[in-house]
This record gives C-alpha cells, structure tokens and sequence, in this order.
C-alpha cells in the first residue's frame, strides 16, 4: 500500500548507511573506541557492578555523587577535546607549501569546531558545576542542593549533550563552522548536512541541564545556609558560586534563544540571519557574544574561587580583604554584561560604539587585578607549603596575568583591527582559560580529593603533572603570540609562508608536554587509588582547612552533618577549631533524606534521542520520543512518596565510627 | 551535646544545632527565578522583534495583516482567564476543593479559546502567503507570538494534570505549592501577552 521508500525516508529521514565517514583517522578511532567500550562492559559485568551502579550512581540525587560524575564526565572529554588540539597542532606543524598535512580542510573545520565545543562545554561547564554541586552544600553546612532531583536531571542532561558529541564522531559529522557557528556559514544554504544540527541540539539539551542547574545552586546558597552564616560569612568559594550562578540564569536564556532562531532558520525555513528577506547576520552575533562574554566569567569566577580557598589554606592565613574580594566578584558579575562587543570590534559598529566597549573591557580588568593583589598579600608572611594546589594556584597567577595583559591590549580597537581572528587571539584566550580554569581544576581536584574519596592524590605524579602542564603550556602559546603580532590568521590548516614554521613546530612539541602532563595526572590517579592504604585521610581535615567541608569525614556521610553547625565567623571551621569545640556524640536525631530516581536518567537519554532524531530529519521519531519525555515527566509528578527518614541508630553507627577514629588520631 | 568555650556575654557558645533548625523551603524562589529566566528568553525575542520587524522584505507589514477586533479578543480571553485563575487560588487559600476545580477548569476553557483564536489567525496569515518564511518581520512575530502560545500550551497541559491530582489527592501543601507556581506562571504569561499586544499588533498597525 505504502511504498517502502516514503516509509524509510519517514521513520529514518536522511539518516541512511552513508551516514558513517569513510575517513580511516575517523574509522580507527571508532575501531578503538568500539574496543575499549565493549571492554568496558566486559569488566564491570564480571565485577558485577552494574548493580551498585545503577543504585548508588546513577539514580543518586546526592549532591557529592553528582558533583564527582560531573568532574569525572569533564577528564573524560578533556581527552577527546585534547587529542582534537593535538591533532591540530601537527596539522599546522606540518602543512606548509606542497605539504597538505594529513587533514583535508572540511575535516580540520569540524576537529576545531568540536574542540572548542567539547572544551567550552563538555570539560570546563562540568567541571566548575561539579565543583560547585560538591562543595557549597558542604561550605554553607546544609545536607544537600534545594532540588536533589534536579540537580540529577541536570547531570543526565549535561552527559546527553556529550553523548551527541561522541556519536556525531562516528554517525554523520560534525558542524565545521568554529565553536559560535555564525550564520550565514551555519544556515541551511552553507551547511546544509547534520553538523551543525548536532552541535545545536548537543547544547540545547544541555544548556537545559545547565540552567536548571543555576536555579538550583541560586536557591540553595539563598535558603539553605548553616543558622548564623550570614552572606558575609560565607565561604568565598560559595560567594563565587553564587554569582557564577547568577551569570548562568541571566545568560543560558539568550543561548537557548539564539540556537532555536538558527534552528528556525535551518529547518523552517524563516528569515532570522538569512542574508535575504530582512534577515540579518549581525544580530546572532551580537546575541551569541551577550550569551559568550559572561559565560567565560561562569567559567573562571569559580576558579578564583577555588583559588581563593587553596591560597589561604595553604598559606596557613585568612584570605586576605574577604569583603573587597566579594565586591571584586559582585562588579565583574555585573560588568560582564557590558563587554560583549569587544568580540567583534571589526564588525563596524563605528568609533563611538568601539569607543565605549572598548573603555567597560579595561574597567572589567581592575576587579580581577584587586584580586590578585589580595592572593598575593594573603600569602604575605603566611606559612606556606608548597603542596600540588598550591603550585597550580602560583602557576594561574602567573599566566591569568600575562593573558590578562594580552586582554587589555586586545581592548583597545585600533589594536584589534590588527589582531581580531589572529593567532594572538587563540594565545590571549587559551592563556586566561588554561591559567584560570584548567590550573583551577587540578588545583581543586588535589585539594578537595581526600574530602571525596578518603585518600589523598600522590604528590611527585602531582608535581610531575604539574611541570608538563606549566611549561608545556607556555611552549604551545607563546609563539602563537608571535604569529599573531606577524599576522598570521586563526583556523588555517595549510600556509604557504616557511618562516612560519619553526613557531608551530615549536608550539607543536608544547602541545606533546601538556600531554605528557596529562598522562602524569591519569598516572596520579592509578597510583594514588594502589596506594590508597598509605595516602588515607583519616581527620577529614588532611590541610588544616579553614571552612565547614573540612569537618566533616573523608568521605562525609550521606547526610553530610548529623547535628547541622551553627556559624558565629567567617571561616567557620577555622573557628570552630580555635575555640574548641567539642563534636557531638551522642543524641543524635533520625535524618530527613531525598529518596533516589531514575526519572532524570530516563529523560535526558529520551533526549538523547530526540535530539538525534532531530538532526537526521527523523520527525516521526522524534515526535514519539517528545511525548514520551511529556509523559514520563507527568508520571513523575504523581509520584509523591520522594522522601524518608535515616534512623537515629544508623546515624549513631557511622557517627561512633567517626569519634573511634578521631580517638585513635588524637 | 557539649558546648565549650564561653562567648562574651557568658553564655557557652553553641556550634551544633539540636535539630530546630530546617532549611528554607526554596521551591517558590527556584519557580520564580526560573521564571525571569523564561522572560530573559522573550527579552531577546522581543530584541529580535525591534531589530527585525520592520523588514518587510517588499512583502506584507502588521497594518496589512492584523486583525485588532480578533486579537481584542483573543487579550480579553487571556485576562479573564487570570482572574478566575485567581478565583481559583481564592479557592484554595479556603481549602475549597470543588471551587479550586471548578475555576481550573474555567481557566483552561479561557486558555484553549486563546490558543484556538491564536492558531485560527496563524492559519489564515499563512494560507495568505504571510507565513513565517515570508520576510524577517513575519519570522520574528510567528517566533514571539507562537512561543507565548507554545507556553500557554505547556500551562494548559500543566493545568489539567494539576487538576487530576487536586482532583485526587486533595489541597495537600505539595499540590498547593504546585498550583502556587503555575500561578506564577499563568500571570506571567498574561504580563508578556501584554507586551506582545501593545509592541507587536498595537504598534505594528501604526504607519
């Protein structure tokens, strides 16, 4: 009756078996991903684990549970991204005159698109999120976020839009239009494959994840802090959190916004950014950029944050000027909102307008330059120890300077006439995004690991990690700087011009130390866990830590604190400690926990899909699976029974446990 | 519980609490943040709207297409149906249950009749060749327009559900703190409408 031709184009779209890439690099790294996958799963079926997985992680809506996924979904894509940078620095190490490299152009487009993609994303986003989910429930003394079942939503969500990224590796291809994906380049006419399509629906499902996620942190740092933990005395990593938080609601709207209009454009047919019938280009850059600029102040506001606690911890002193550090953050929260034009100064918006941006960027400069200054006098006559943290936090120092220096000479227009889309661009941002939130990273990984897992990071593969990192980084980025002030442009893969040579080849063997680096961080992690024995934290305070995270037992238990703290200072622990405080031990009380769920787990891989049905033209699928989504969320909401109770005798158990082994220290 | 340590007045400082304190219930704050979330998303619709909306491309403009006796009726249906949404929380604040259902289901009416008049005019705009691929102006007002709608859609779909489960469970303080946020919500919605009236058809319809 149907002709099976109109069934399959209306079940499968264009999706068809030309949809996976012919390309061996591509072919072989399916071959080997296909391998360590099924691997994988041979292991933990022959560990059983998928039991303890299914139940303790991924239905967890606990917020340390959470956090660690977050982080570990994060050096997951930190590799793929890293291996899209090696490839392109061997690309233009070697591409030069009769010599075309080993990447045809249409395939480097789509690795440095997918770079930015996967570090912007799907490393640094997860990162600060899962840094911030474990965290501040513990800093502000509560037992978890206002929303634990969000708060799991929003995981799945952010893993969704990763997932996406992983198959457009291997089904179809990827957008090959840079991270921003301007139109015209990215609308039907120029791009008319699945590309882009993937990288729209990657970050919309994700950008749900993230939003809801702001919401969540907002209400929790607002309603659920420790009795007498006034805003002044919280942590300045929650203070941190809480305007990282803020950025995100006011900005991921203009993203979703932005997207569907190109979406629109792509698929309907409509008139946003087309070049005819009214559309006009210049308006997604403008919103982009609106989204763009104080996203990259999400990115690196909880890197001082976290830079801020490893500073004044391991200096052994208070962070020094905690208020006009909270001002400092406040200010940049709010000017980053008037910068954003400093993207695209060459798009002609005229002298007055260049004038006034350019003016707000160097005024943006002086709140993060206070900030240094109080790091630096913080540490001032501290008694400092030179632990892995605090390397990486003298480390961003150093570097978030210089690219912030780099920063304010790109602000000025004139200037960057010369130097828009160059190469010293590339080395401005890496500069302050590897200083702040790479080094922030590992700086809170080793600080914040012993609190999560019970055992501390070795040091040497730390300090070895370290040493790749920082050289290697600077060897990769300074000779782009002077590429960029020679005038070479940036997302080229072949040039013609030999003395250019010498400097990619250069930054090509920095880019072979940061991997070095990174082996020795992965490295860290093995040997630490063999280790684990000797390297144990039995305090819960292995540094001397000065807030309430500290209190707690490595790992805390489930419900973080039997008897929640009453806060009198700033640095409450570090109080706490100081006037002698005695730990509760006996008393305690049945505890009020969020029950687990599958809920957010089944949506976001219903998205899954969607969003892939979506980019292949798979209406019917993806209309299915949209009703699916619709249902399972209202079967959710008849579920009521979300909660119970710790018994008091179980919370005595892990709490004698505790006093046991804090006897034992003594 | 031991305390140690004496503060100024004399009195031993606590550093636990003994159990009275409970963290603030967050869930009308989260709904309503989300909320200015979801405005910041028509902030930039309406962004494209000013940007946009005067791009005819040589095509029809707002004066040749808006039906004003249409979309009067279309608001009119709108802000009644937040009054009896209000009605409805009157309802509730009582613990009247029949009276919460009964002005749910009025809204709801109010709420399809919109949504019926909406696609009504979308259909007659597009079977007139003003569809939304027509020019710039017409792509931002089907997008601004057929969002609110979209989100008048999820709340009427929301509401129903509410109503089965008031319907079932009762005016528990969970399904009230629920019909609290889509209060939020359907309010809301009237205050973009009335963006929308008075920037998209009252302005558009000017020369």
């Amino acid at each position: 009756m149907f002709p099976v031709q109109d069934i399959l184009k209306l079940v499968f779209g264009r999706l068809g078996p030309d949809a996976i890439p012919h390309d061996p690099i591509v072919l072989g790294t399916l071959a080997m991903v296909t391998l360590g996958g099924l691997s994988l799963f041979v292991a933990m079926t022959y560990y059983r684990v998928w039991g303890t997985l299914w139940r303790d992680w991924i239905t967890s809506i606990d917020h340390k549970k959470i956090g660690i996924m977050y982080i570990i979904l994060a050096v997951v894509m930190l590799l793929r991204g890293f291996v899209d940078a090696l490839l392109m620095r061997a690309q233009q190490a070697m591409s030069f005159g009769d010599n075309t490299g080993f990447l045809p152009p249409h395939h480097y487009d789509q690795i440095f698109t997918a770079h930015g993609v996967l570090m912007i994303f799907f490393v640094a986003m997860p990162v600060i999120t899962g840094f911030m989910n474990y965290v501040v429930p513990l800093q502000i003394g509560a037992r978890d976020v206002s929303f634990p079942f969000l708060n799991n939503f929003s995981f799945w969500m952010t893993a969704s839009g990763a997932v996406l990224m992983m198959i457009s590796l291997f089904v179809g291809e990827f957008a090959a239009t840079g991270w921003l994906a301007y139109p015209p380049l990215s609308g039907i006419l120029q791009s008319s494959g699945v590309g882009v399509d993937y990288y729209i629906w990657a970050l919309q499902i994700a950008g749900v994840g993230t939003s809801l996620s702001g919401i969540n942190l907002i209400a929790t740092i607002i309603k659920m802090r420790a009795p007498g933990m006034t805003m002044m005395k919280m942590p300045i990593f929650t203070w941190t959190a809480l305007c990282t938080n803020v950025l995100i609601v006011a900005a991921f709207p203009v993203l979703t916004a932005v997207l569907a209009l190109l979406t629109l454009d792509r698929t309907v047919g409509t008139n946003f950014f087309t070049n005819d019938l009214g559309g006009n280009a210049m308006m997604y850059v403008n919103l982009i950029w609106i989204w763009g600029h104080p996203e990259v102040y999400i990115l690196v506001l909880p890197c001082f944050g976290i830079f801020s606690e490893v500073i004044s911890t391991y200096s052994h002193k208070r962070l020094f000027g905690y208020a006009s550090m909270v001002y400092a953050t406040v200010v940049i929260t709010v000017l980053s909102y008037v910068v954003w034009l400093h993207h695209f100064f060459t798009m002609g918006s005229g002298a007055s307008v260049n004038a006034f941006f350019g003016i707000t960027t160097m005024i943006i400069s002086i709140p993060t330059g206070a900030k240094i200054f109080n790091w630096l006098f913080t540490m001032y006559r501290g008694r400092i120890v030179f632990d892995v943290p605090m390397l990486w936090s003298i480390g961003f120092m150093v570097t978030f300077v210089i690219g912030g220096m780099t920063g304010v000479l790109l602000a000025v227009p004139a200037a960057d006439f010369v130097l828009h889309n160059s190469l010293f661009l590339i080395a401005h941002f890496h500069n302050v995004i590897i200083g702040s939130v790479v080094f922030g990273m590992f700086a809170g990984i080793n600080y914040w690991f012993p609190k999560a897992f019970g055992y501390k990071l070795n040091a040497f593969w730390g300090k070895c990690s370290f040493w790749f990192w920082l050289v290697g980084f600077y060897m990769a980025f300074m000779p782009l700087y002077v590429l960029g002030l020679m005038g070479v442009t940036r997302r080229m893969s072949h040039f013609e011009d030999p003395s250019l040579q010498i400097w990619f080849q250069i930054a090509a063997f920095g880019a072979v130390l940061i991997a070095i680096g990174i082996a020795c961080f992965l490295i860290q992690l093995a040997v630490s866990y063999r280790n684990r024995g000797q390297l144990r934290d039995v305090t819960g305070d292995p540094w001397g830590g000065r807030t309430l995270e500290w209190s707690t037992s490595s790992p805390p238990p489930e419900y973080n604190f039997a008897f929640t703290p009453v806060v009198h200072e700033l640095d409450a622990w570090h109080d706490m400690k100081q006037r002698r405080h005695q730990r509760p031990v006996a008393g305690f009380k049945a505890i009020h926990m969020p029950k687990n769920t599958a809920a957010g787990f089944v949506i976001a891989m219903l998205c899954v899909v969607i969003g892939f049905s979506l980019t292949w033209h798979m209406w019917l699928v993806a209309g299915l699976f949209f009703v699916l989504v619709l249902v399972t969320v209202v079967v959710h909401t008849f579920n009521y029974q979300r909660d119970f109770y710790i018994p008091a005798d179980h919370v005595t158990e892990i709490e004698n446990l505790r006093t046991l082994s804090l006897a034992a220290q003594a | 519980m031991q305390t140690s340590t004496l503060s100024a007045a004399g009195h031993p400082v606590r550093f636990y609490d003994d159990g009275e304190h409970h963290p603030q219930q967050g869930t009308l704050l989260g709904f309503w943040i989300y909320l200015m979330s979801d405005c910041l998303i028509f902030a930039v619709l309406f962004a494209v709207y000013a940007v946009l909306g005067r791009g005819y491309a040589a095509g029809p403009s707002g004066a040749d297409l808006f039906n004003l006796p249409l979309v009067a009726a279309n608001t009119a249906l709108l802000l009644f149906s937040s009054v009896t949404y209000g009605l409805a929380m009157i309802g509730m604040q009582h613990g009247h249950k029949k009276a919460v259902l009964g002005w749910l289901a009025v809204t709801a009416l109010f709420g399809l009749g919109f949504l019926g008049l909406e696609l009504f005019e979308f259909a007659h705009l597009i079977h007139e060749g003003a569809g939304p691929q027509r020019s710039a102006f017409l792509s931002s007002f089907f997008t601004l327009v057929g969002t609110h709608g979209l989100h008048v859609t999820f709340g009427t779909v929301w509401l129903v559900t509410l109503m089965f489960q008031v319907g079932r469970f009762g005016l528990t303080p969970e399904n009230k703190r629920r019909l609290m946020c889509l209060s939020m919500f359907w309010h809301f919605l009237d205050v973009i409408w009335i963006g929308v009236f008075t920037f998209v058809y009252l302005m558009g319809v000017l020369p």
